[in-house]
């Protein structure tokens, strides 16, 4: 029978089946961090037993970390007792830390798959809605809640019912100005915040195919904001390329073995999906938010709609953005521009930027941050230089984490300001109580930074960048 | 986990569609380290003007409804995976959410901790919705084991689904984890054959 490739990496993870339905689904990689996983080894404590299989569990912490002088204590109390929590926790139960400090520290969807953890055919989780980043490589990854997060530690299982299967084929070449944020953002835009809940997406088609790892991995990432459990992209020589010879990569005979077994993930001809969109490159304009969800998305050149009678939400959401219904978003003035998160903060993201802003400097009135989504990411940026570029335009460059993607550190956008954000959620109060977010992509980010205003990336670009 | 079979009670009104994860427990709130006192700070944003002043508007400060269940706008429970939004709803004394539609990692999360994700259609819940409003003393009966949701006042019952293994945690307060340790030999029988490429 002709499977899709959800069904055979899930098939290959059965390990039994419940009454009902349900299976017990084994996980190959399991991350954790600081957030939440507190409450999981405080479960496993209350039950007396420990970790079932440590060598699968990799720790980081991200979400709580300044971004600034990192190599100093935490000062805010709550956050540093959490990031203590867990190094207790770790040396407790015998995880490996990448935790503040280490070489290898990061978002931990960023450095997943930059250590060569994440490969194709696997299962993986993490307490982390975003954990659909690592689809990306071909294997089925989600995010679990902290209860979840116990079960893994306990059993390396998780119970599961299978989603539904939906492919999302994009066809075709974008256009200049376009990057694989828009391609998410409208396809999002599509299909509401909730048109994937149930399903897992597999993404397809040419422009698919001819994004890089890390274009692909941005994709991956935001299949939780229509909802779906996860989304993946059938592993091909991009992703063994980008795989070979990274840090935790296999190598030797055991590469051979596993590029053998591999070459067999791929939907098979004729296989069904329960449902199926086909969109066209072409057609994808540069995407910003105009609302509080990342449902609510528009090309840059297109106005907010205006429904003739309009929900309740949408003028609440309207009303928190402080937009009318049908106004145009180019031209407006922006406070804060972050460039950073899970979605958008790989070296390919920064060199994107630093392409835009060599040699230009930012608005006067607009805040610019630049965070690097790993301590490797940083480095490596430093090696090429893109650090002076950053200094030299005005943004302010700092050090790996989750940062303003959400308010639970220092870096917060405040009350009112309007921010321009590469990250992946622009719900009320994401970025701080009442920062107004509006989604965009890398490049459009460093467009509006300059320009201090949201602008049209098309009407700007550089030979170079075409 | 705490045993649910059936419940009469009261319910909240909240209804606004596409409710989140970060409206329900915001992010700042996420830095504690054990599950209690999250109640506190449910829906914290809405329910708080500045200067921690509670909101009259929102239905939590109104003393008029009360209950353990709430009865959101569709779409609930979407975005993040913080299992902090079931434990905040469950410690301010939630046992039931109705909703047109949850977000799937929601679902999930309230069900390992007790709380009741109970989805009925469009029309239905806009009709409970209103009624409540016109009458704040109206109850519900919600019986897990028969999986009905009864409306006296409105003449209704109706069917809903629920995960049957999921089902029979709550009723029995048991957790996945005492059921899956149970597995440990098929489990470790299973691990023989992984293929070396996901070692
Ligand atoms: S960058 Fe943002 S979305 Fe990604 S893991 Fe951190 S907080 Fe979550």
């Amino acid at each position: 029978m002709q499977k899709t490739l959800f069904d055979k990496l899930w098939d290959q993870h059965v390990v039994d089946t419940v009454e009902g339905g349900t299976d017990v689904l084994y996980i190959d990689r399991h991350f954790i961090h600081e957030v939440t996983s507190p409450q999981a080894f405080a479960g496993l404590r209350k039950r007396g037993i420990g970790v079932a299989r440590p060598q699968q569990t990799v720790a980081t912490a991200d979400h709580n970390v300044p971004t600034i002088n990192q190599d100093q204590p935490i000062k805010e109390k709550l956050s540093r007792f959490q990031v203590d929590t867990l190094t207790q926790n770790c040396e407790e139960f015998g995880l490996e830390l990448y935790g503040l400090g280490h070489p290898y520290q990061g978002i931990v969807h960023v450095i997943g798959p930059e250590l060569g953890i994440t490969r194709p055919g696997m299962t993986i989780v993490c307490g982390d809605s975003h954990t659909s980043t690592h689809g990306a490589f071909g294997c089925i990854a989600f995010g679990i809640g902290t209860s979840q997060v116990e079960q893994v530690l306990a059993t390396q299982c998780l119970l599961q019912v299978r989603p539904k299967r939906m492919r999302i084929t994009v066809d075709g070449t974008l256009p200049p100005g376009v990057v694989s944020k828009d391609i998410i953002l409208y396809i999002i835009s599509q299909l509401s915040a909730s048109g994937g809940t149930g399903y897992f997406v597999e993404y397809a088609g040419s422009a698919i195919r001819n994004l890089s790892m890390e274009a692909r991995m941005t994709i991956c990432n935001m299949s939780i904001e229509m909802g779906a459990r996860g989304g993946l992209i059938a592993p091909d020589a991009t992703t063994f390329e980008y795989i070979k010879g990274r840090e935790f990569a296999p190598s030797g005979k055991n590469w051979d073995d596993a590029m053998a077994y591999w070459q067999t993930l791929y939907t098979d001809e004729g296989a069904t999906f329960d449902k199926e969109y086909v969109y066209r490159a072409e057609d994808i304009p540069p995407m910003v938010t105009y609302g509080t969800n990342p449902g609510m998305g528009i090309g840059v050149d297109q106005s907010i709609p205006a429904p003739a009678s309009p929900s309740a939400s949408f003028q609440k959401s309207l009303k928190y953005m402080g937009f009318e219904a049908g106004e145009s978003l180019e031209g407006k003035p922006i406070d804060y521009v972050f460039i950073g998160s899970c979605t958008n903060s790989r070296m390919e993201d920064l060199r994107l930027v630093a392409e835009y802003v060599k040699g230009r400097r930012k608005a006067d009135h607009v805040n610019v941050m630049v965070v690097p989504g790993s301590r490797q990411v940083r480095d490596q940026a430093k090696r090429e230089g893109l650090d002076v570029i950053f200094r030299e335009a005005g943004f302010d460059f700092r050090e790996a984490g989750c940062s303003a993607c959400l308010g639970m550190n220092e870096d917060k956008v405040p009350k009112g300001a309007y921010c321009v954000s590469t990250s992946n959620r622009n719900f009320e109060g994401r970025q701080g109580p009442g920062a107004r977010t509006i989604l965009a992509s890398p490049l459009t980010a460093a467009a509006t930074a300059i320009s201090g205003h949201i602008i049209d990336v098309r009407t700007v670009l550089t030979p170079e960048l075409v | 986990m705490e045993k649910f079979t059936t419940l009469t009670s009261t319910a909240v009104p909240l209804a606004i569609e596409d409710i989140d994860t970060d409206q329900i427990i915001p992010a700042r709130f996420l830095k504690a380290t054990t599950r209690e006192g999250f109640g506190e700070n449910l829906f914290r944003d809405w329910r708080y003007l500045p200067g921690d002043v509670p909101n009259p508007d929102f239905v939590l400060n109104d003393d008029t409804y009360r209950g353990q269940v709430l009865v959101a706008g569709k779409n609930f429970g979407m975005g993040s995976s913080r299992e902090h939004a079931a434990w905040a709803l469950f410690d301010y004394g939630f046992r039931v959410v109705i909703s047109s539609f949850f977000a799937d990692i929601f679902r999930g999360n309230a069900l390992n901790n007790g709380l009741l994700p109970l989805q009925i259609d469009d029309d239905l819940l806009l009709r409970l919705q209103a009624a409540i409003k016109e009458d704040p003393e109206l109850t519900l009966e919600v019986d897990l084991p028969q999986q009905t949701l009864t409306i006296p006042s409105l003449d209704e019952q109706v069917r809903f689904e629920v995960d049957p293994y999921k089902k029979m945690c709550m009723i029995n307060g048991y957790d996945d984890i005492d059921f899956l340790r149970t597995k440990a030999d098929v489990i470790t029988a299973y691990e023989t054959k992984r293929p070396v490429a996901v070692q």
